[in-house]
């Protein structure tokens, strides 16, 4: 128990549904990961000072308003400026397939949609992630 | 510049890098702690505990914008607890603190509790320290929700505040015997629900039986969501300090801390110890092995270890 990968679960933008965040905090949790969970409706500075302070390993973004094209790259680009480069970002959620290639050439590492298994997410993190 | 010389200079990065060092027994964390012991005893720190959903967050969050106003700097610590099953914990503290995380004079850690009893986490008192160091002038650390025997942040915090809130009703009986030693301060949250007189009444008929101590409990009612009542409440918190400074219980409390943690540290380093050598130059298994054969009694077995740690 003695270093659990820290996630960060951010909702950044607008909309008002975390249902999917909920569930995808509980299996990071139950996968032995420290996970923060800091609520609705954030900004990109709100993530980005969080992800500082709490030190995580990974952001996890999930977003279903559509807005993912331009907050996921302010977040990532954000993190790099402040040096945290080596953290790992990923994003789920409300996600065209068309749009997901342009989402890791901005530095997201995975999109991951719905339908996806949580298990799917959990081996992604766990394969990629750089260890403190 | 290394992480303690970036730690001096106030990069919230080597904080919060440090923090992690801290929480994975990390030596070096332990290391630059050490050098810079100096500068450590400056903040002072309050303890916010009580059951879970009593609203410890939200009385956290309008307590440090209360005392950002007056241009004072924050480290928060918010506990939560870690899965005893899986080691993986969910840290939600943050969400009753949102509007904190931007500002440049809070700085938040959520932990998990990580196997630790208590009410706190193994790094609590570490990551004190790492803030204090950094120049935090208060630190607010927030437990887990308490039940009866956590009460572990009063061996830690100068001042607690015990979280209450109306409609407990009889279950206040349960739970007197534990937590009703440790507040400092009671303050009742949610008091705008029925019963918060009630509360308050309950709670200062039991003060009135505790022995004449120099310092009585004040207990009030607030309402942390709607903001209301901060101000008091500070100022219970600012007399306290004052009560504990200029009766010398400050340095006391302190002192028996220190005593508490040393003894405790040195409990985990002896713990550390046997089981890193157990199996080889301390054969553990087979010692319970021969205790449960009737070969060996359990005294003469905890005698042999101990010789083993003398040598």
């Amino acid at each position: 128990m003695d270093k659990p990968i820290r996630v960060l679960v951010a909702k950044p933008g607008l909309d008002g549904h975390d249902r999917g965040a909920k569930v995808i905090a509980r299996a990071f949790r139950d996968a032995g990961m420290e996970v923060i969970y800091t609520g609705l409706r954030q900004t990109p500075e709100q993530i980005v000072e969080t992800a500082i302070q709490e030190d995580v390993e990974v952001v996890a973004m999930s977003i279903l308003s559509g807005a993912h094209n331009h907050l996921f790259p302010i977040v990532v680009n954000m993190l790099r400026e402040r040096g945290a480069d080596d953290v790992l970002v990923v994003g789920g959620g409300v996600i065209p397939d068309d749009d997901i290639p342009g989402l890791k050439e901005a530095g997201v590492a995975e999109i991951f949609t719905p339908g996806t298994p949580t298990t799917k997410a959990i081996e992604f993190i766990k394969q990629n992630v750089k260890r403190r | 510049m290394n992480l303690q010389e970036r730690l001096a200079a106030g990069d919230v990065r080597a904080l919060a890098r440090l923090l992690t060092f801290a929480e994975n027994n990390d030596p070096e964390a332990e290391e630059v702690i050490k050098n810079l012991y100096g500068r450590t005893g400056s903040a002072y720190v309050i303890g916010i505990t009580g059951p879970p959903g009593a609203g410890k967050s939200t009385l956290t969050d309008k307590l440090v914008k209360t005392l950002r106003a007056r241009g004072n700097t924050v480290g928060i610590i918010a506990v939560d607890p870690t899965s005893p099953f899986t080691g993986g914990a969910i840290l939600g503290d943050r969400i009753r603190m949102q509007e904190l995380f931007t500002d440049p004079g809070v700085f938040i850690r959520s932990m998990g509790t990580r196997g630790h009893l208590g009410g706190l986490s193994k790094a609590t008192q570490a990551a004190v320290r790492l803030m204090d160091i950094f120049g935090k002038d208060y630190i607010f650390i927030e437990t887990v929700g308490v039940g009866q025997s956590e009460v572990d942040i009063v061996k830690t915090a100068d001042t607690v505040v015990m979280v209450m809130v109306p409609g407990l009703g009889d279950d206040i009986q349960a739970i007197k015997a534990g937590i009703m030693e440790i507040g400092d301060i009671f303050a009742i949250n949610k008091a705008d629900l029925d019963g918060a007189d009630r509360t308050k009444i309950e709670i200062e008929m039991m003060l009135d039986l505790n022995e004449n101590k120099a310092w009585r409990p004040p207990v009030c009612k607030v309402v942390a969501v709607e903001n209301s009542g901060m101000d008091i409440l500070l100022g219970h918190i600012q007399k306290h300090r004052m009560y504990l400074s200029e009766s010398g219980e400050l340095v006391k409390r302190r002192t028996r801390n220190i005593s508490n943690e040393l003894m405790d540290l040195v409990r985990d380093r002896v713990m550390e110890f046997i089981t890193r050598e157990s199996g080889r130059k301390l054969p553990v298994d087979d010692l319970v092995e021969r205790i449960v054969a009737k070969d060996m009694d359990i005294y003469s077995a905890a005698e042999y270890i101990m010789e083993a740690i003398n040598k």
